[in-house]
């Protein structure tokens, strides 16, 4: 079977779930191969099915922007001719895969949802227009270069043999120009990242700026917490949170709405959530037309009482 | 004299209903344009630079001819001049035909930075600046929140999720900036007379030295086999709160092994 390279995510050494959704999608192609920057748990690869894993260990691949990560990458891919390469859909990940598929002249695709193989290639599918429309797309040319969302698949294990080989790339000067000069890693909210979560609470205009209840219901479910456009412009919530068109896409299992109308920038954002919930005061605003379940109502009160009945079932 | 490319695309409003044409490319027929909100944010920072100090602000685009009127919105928030290349074998360019075709106008431009905006409203790929400075290559700072320019150095602070950065370079370099870097301005009377006055060249593949066979729909390297619209959500179950609200949340949240 062909190789399928896999660009792994491991912040601190610890893969992320997406990168082991990557592994699983990457099995129905061929032999998955981890492809790491720095280190990265290697028996956790190798329980989710990475045949090989090619490290990458110098300092350059931190010290500057996408650049030589993306010339490494290439290099593998010229050497190795995979199957196809996923990559997660992170701006990162966008970003370094872009320039491998341009380095390469391979096609490329990006947020991919679904990825299937397709007779000797394979075939993709993605969400566009705010989720209403559902694309199927192949590559043309090259080996698919295909970045995939988060929440895709759910990770399954599989032994892999997970043989490591230590890697070493050419780098170019031009590849060295964007410097990272500093980096400060910021406080850990103990909640699951908001693109990878599989449950988020958002609040909007409604919390009138206390996320305190959409907070502790949040906490309950073991949730990621999101906020409005309105939410964030109002400086109720960072930025770093806002879901929507100039903020995040999420894609979760379940989405909870509070406080928040529903304009169409935030549907773009959340659109795609498999289950969706509301609670708002408002029995007319838009978002009453995605939900599978809205409760009419103010959310100090509605979202309390939630979080008790959570964890009374939780007991 | 610092001289700024500012790289901006004319999009179907996102408020309307977009849909595709026959030839599986988005209908820009149906739907009005403008100016991706996200661009502005680039033209603003891009002014204030110049403003800052010396220089002028050349604004690019590439689209039909309806995206003129991109063109103009950033003329009247205050660049001096503009280019649109605009040429028939353009349509159903994907992205890295679009890189092409902006790296080859912005060649033949005098620049010291190109700005972008972090992605358009309408693909919201976010690659296009990347992919531009890989064929240039240039530098690419990307998705900045802050810009400081010092001489020919470029700093930026960029937001992410676990971590705050800055991040430096120099020479001629691409940026990328997101909605956090302030709100850009809306054009004044005197701006939107102004912009009328101020110089727009139009060019096409020819004059900028792209073959059409390495554009358009035909050449993508990639495809779109088949689309078909979401199957509308079948209406929910909407409760009233009469005290029992968030019960009933936890009830349907149970229901579905949420909880």
């Amino acid at each position: 079977m062909t190789e399928v390279l896999v660009l792994i995510d491991a912040p601190d050494g610890k893969v992320t779930k997406p990168s082991l959704e990557l592994l699983t999608i990457a099995r129905r192609i061929g032999e998955p191969s981890a492809v790491v920057f720095g280190s990265a748990d290697t028996d956790t690869l190798t329980q989710y099915g990475a045949e090989k894993i090619y490290t990458y260990d110098d300092a350059v691949y931190s010290e500057f922007l996408v650049g030589p990560k993306a010339e490494a990458l290439a290099q593998l891919v010229t050497e190795t001719s995979p199957a196809a390469v996923l990559v997660g859909a992170s701006t990162e990940g966008k970003e370094i895969s872009a320039r491998v598929a341009l380095k390469t002249e391979s096609g490329w695709i990006s947020d991919a949802v679904d990825v299937q193989a397709s007779g000797d290639s394979v075939t993709t599918t993605q969400s566009v227009f705010a989720g209403n429309f559902t694309v199927q797309s192949s590559i043309t040319k090259g080996a698919p270069v295909i970045t995939v969302k988060p929440n895709s698949t759910t990770p399954e294990a599989a032994a892999g043999a997970g043989a490591v080989e230590a890697k070493t790339a050419e780098v170019s000067e031009a590849a060295k120009t964007a410097k990272i000069t500093s980096t400060k890693v910021k406080e850990a909210s103990g909640r699951p990242e908001l693109t990878e979560a599989a449950i988020v609470v958002s609040g909007g205009r409604g919390t009138g700026g206390d996320f305190t209840e959409v907070e502790a219901f949040a906490d309950t479910l073991g949730a990621a917490v999101g906020a409005s456009r309105a939410a964030v412009d109002s400086g109720w919530y960072p930025h770093s949170f806002q879901v929507g068109q100039t903020g995040k896409t999420v894609s979760p299992q379940l989405y909870v709405a509070n406080g928040i109308s529903g304009a169409i920038q935030h549907r773009a954002g959340m659109q795609t959530s498999k289950t969706i919930v509301a609670v708002n005061k408002d029995d007319e605003a838009p978002i009453f037309e995605l939900v599978d379940f809205g409760v009419v109502g103010d959310l100090k009160s509605v979202l309390p009482q939630a979080t008790e009945e959570v964890k009374k079932r939780k007991g | 004299m610092t001289k700024i490319v500012v790289a901006v695309k004319y999009v179907p409003d996102a408020t309307a209903d977009r849909t595709f044409s026959a030839d599986n490319t988005v209908d820009r027929e149906g739907v009005d344009g403008l100016l991706s909100e996200l661009d502005e944010y680039a033209v603003e920072q891009a002014l204030q630079v110049v403003e800052a100090g010396d220089g002028e602000v050349t604004v690019l685009t590439v689209g039909p001819e309806d995206a003129a009127d991109a063109v103009r919105k950033a003329l009247q928030m205050g660049a001096d001049a503009g280019v649109h290349v605009q040429d028939d074998a353009i349509h159903g360019s994907d992205a890295f035909a679009t890189s092409l075709i902006l790296a080859k106008a912005i060649e033949k431009l005098e620049y010291d930075m190109v700005f972008f905006g972090m992605a358009s409203t309408d693909g919201g790929l976010g690659v296009v600046p990347t992919l531009v400075a890989e064929r240039l290559g240039l530098p690419a700072v990307t998705f900045a929140s802050e810009i400081t320019v010092d001489g020919d150095t470029v700093k930026i602070r960029r937001d992410g999720d676990v971590a705050t950065q800055e991040i430096e370079a120099s020479g001629k370099l691409v940026v990328s900036v997101t909605d956090q870097t302030g709100e850009a301005r809306y054009p004044s009377f005197k701006g939107i007379m102004a912009a009328k006055k101020k110089p727009v060249e139009e060019w096409t593949l020819e004059d900028i030295g792209v073959d059409a066979s390495s554009v358009g729909l035909d050449n993508a390297w990639t495809k779109v086999e088949s689309y078909e619209p979401r199957p509308p959500r079948t209406a929910g179950e909407i409760v009233t709160d009469e005290g029992d609200g968030g019960a009933k949340l936890v009830e349907f949240l149970a229901a579905k092994k949420f909880v």
